[in-house]
């Protein structure tokens, strides 16, 4: 078994960092990663005494607190009864902005994603928006989107409670500054160098000389991501909680996230 | 011969707008593939509530659709939907490009008989700047300036759905899935197939009575066991999803889709 965490539990783990202090987190369908680390976050809140996390998982029966529809989760959203999402992104560019629907021009594209989805609602409404996305890579973290599902800031005037928080992607963390506007990298994963994320990164973004890595779980943490909060994901996603396992434990190659 | 699939199915015709269920909702599969079968109801405009999935790819498919209005349509874990995703490239179906709670104000707006609903959000995304039937207005109860989107409201001509059961007084049993009720509340014609039709009057007792669809909202009711294979029905079973792998991987062409649409019959589902 592996001691150290793998690249998919340092995931795991930075986003049950961003996810400190909050009390409602929603997670969409088939999103794994996101789901783990919330499950991590109220874990450890429950270990420290921080507020009560609920999560909320669409298209859970187990894990839901909706019983108004599909329209709750937004009303919920609007009253300001949800502090964090998750949103990924075909495209997402330096100002925050966020794409969901295709690449080439509207409407008639070369590549079609399914739509936007709810973004252009929950990223004026839900303050901790967390931008998850594996791949980083110039096809994907773009110096300018092809559509704007969702725009990263907003003009003065234009009521807006919520947006992008952080950007966290298979190799590194980055935080949102709403007044630059634009992202800082906060750290790198393991095995990553800067050059290398800029290669990667279509757009331009804040750094430290020498930003720092990524920082591993402590003991108590990893061994709670282990049991605990693997048997929990089991429930909801159990090929992905079996994979994980196999990973962890050896018996699979270790996945080198690009 | 006619049967009752048939008799719901004729309640569709060319041109009408149709509003269709999420992927988790209750898709009324069986009803589907015979609309398909029968070929009749052409043009359709798609109200997806607020997502689409098979249901809308296989219609499009089919050759059906001229219209979709949707927050997204893909086939979940099986990956992109790959007829829609090819009509929309090459233009052979219109898009009205929404984001889930603006087709939920719309729809709410025609629950109300109000002409729009105000919504928060969308400006500056291009899903906005490209409905030019949404307007953007000053709220007139702001003392500074404060822009706010309005939504028409949407009038389906049909909602179509498929739910665990009936009564005999033909209420249908909704439990929490409240959105079937929005798009009952605001279509002029509200379709339903069912697991089974019982005995019991939902409306006698308060715990089945709060999770019912009034017959009132109902237009006709038909029985399709496993109606929503091979989408899951909540409550009821899961969805099957190597049949939905399977669809993926062959509909990546029009010549897979129609093979699979020959040789995949959706009504005598295991």
């Amino acid at each position: 078994m592996s001691t150290s965490a793998i690249a998919r539990e340092i995931l795991i783990v930075s986003i049950a960092r961003l996810l400190r202090g909050t009390r409602h987190v929603a997670v969409g369908a088939a999103s794994p990663i996101p789901a783990a680390g919330a499950m991590l976050a109220r874990a450890l809140a429950e270990a420290t005494d921080e507020p009560r996390l609920r999560i909320s998982i669409l298209g859970s029966v187990e894990h839901n607190f909706f019983t108004n529809g599909s329209a709750e989760l937004f009303d919920c959203a609007g009253q300001g009864r949800i502090d964090a999402f998750f949103l990924g992104g075909g495209q997402i560019d330096g100002a925050g902005n966020v794409n969901l629907v295709g690449v080439g021009e509207y409407p008639e594209m070369k590549v079609r994603w399914p739509g936007s989805f709810g973004s252009a609602y929950l990223y004026f409404t839900i303050p901790r928006v967390i931008l998850f996305r594996e791949e980083h890579t110039p096809r994907v973290m773009v110096k300018s989107v092809d559509f704007i599902s969702a725009p990263g800031t907003s003009a003065p005037d234009v009521w807006r409670k919520g947006g992008p928080y952080a950007l966290l992607s298979g190799r590194g963390l980055f935080m949102f500054d709403k007044d630059k506007p634009g992202f800082r990298l906060e750290s790198l994963h393991s095995g990553q160098t800067l050059a290398e994320i800029r290669d990667a990164t279509g757009f331009e973004f804040g750094h430290d000389e020498n930003p720092p890595e990524t920082a591993p779980p402590d003991a108590p943490t990893l061994a709670l991501l282990r049991g605990r909060v693997l048997d929990e994901l089991h429930e909801t996603y159990p090929d992905f909680a079996a994979g994980l396992r196999a990973a962890i434990h050896g018996t699979e190659p270790q996945e080198i996230t690009r | 011969m006619q049967d009752d699939l048939d008799r719901l199915a004729a309640y569709v015709i060319s041109g009408m707008r149709v509003a269709v269920p999420v992927d988790y909702g209750g898709v009324p599969m069986a009803l589907t593939r015979r609309l398909i079968t029968r070929g009749e109801a052409r043009d359709l405009h798609l109200i997806c509530v607020p997502t689409g999935g098979l249901q809308v790819d296989m219609l499009i498919g089919a050759g059906l659709v001229a219209m979709v209005e949707t927050s997204a349509v893909s086939l979940g874990e099986a990956g992109g939907a790959p007829r829609f995703n090819n009509a929309v490239r090459s233009g052979e179906v219109r898009m009205l490009d929404a984001t889930c709670p603006a087709i939920h104000a719309g729809l709410l707006a025609a629950q109300k008989a109000v002409p729009f609903m105000p919504m928060r959000g969308l400006l500056g995304s291009d899903v906005q700047a490209y409905r030019e039937d949404w307007k953007v207005i000053d709220n007139p109860l702001a003392e500074d300036a404060d822009p706010i989107v309005l939504i028409p409201a949407i009038h389906p001509d049909v909602a179509v759905f498929h739910a665990p059961m009936a009564d005999r007084a033909g209420n249908v049993w909704i439990g929490r899935r409240r959105e079937l009720a929005a798009m009952a509340y605001a279509s002029g014609t509200t379709l339903v197939t069912v697991e089974r039709i019982v005995e019991t009057d939902f409306m006698a007792d308060e715990t089945t009575a709060a999770g019912t669809l009034p017959a009132l909202y109902v237009t006709d009711i038909a029985q399709a066991e496993r109606g929503a294979w091979p989408h899951g029905l909540w409550g009821t079973y899961d969805p099957d999803s190597a049949e939905l792998r399977r669809y993926a991987a062959a509909a990546r062409t029009a010549e897979g889709f129609a093979e699979y649409m020959a040789t995949t019959k959706g009504e005598t589902a295991p």
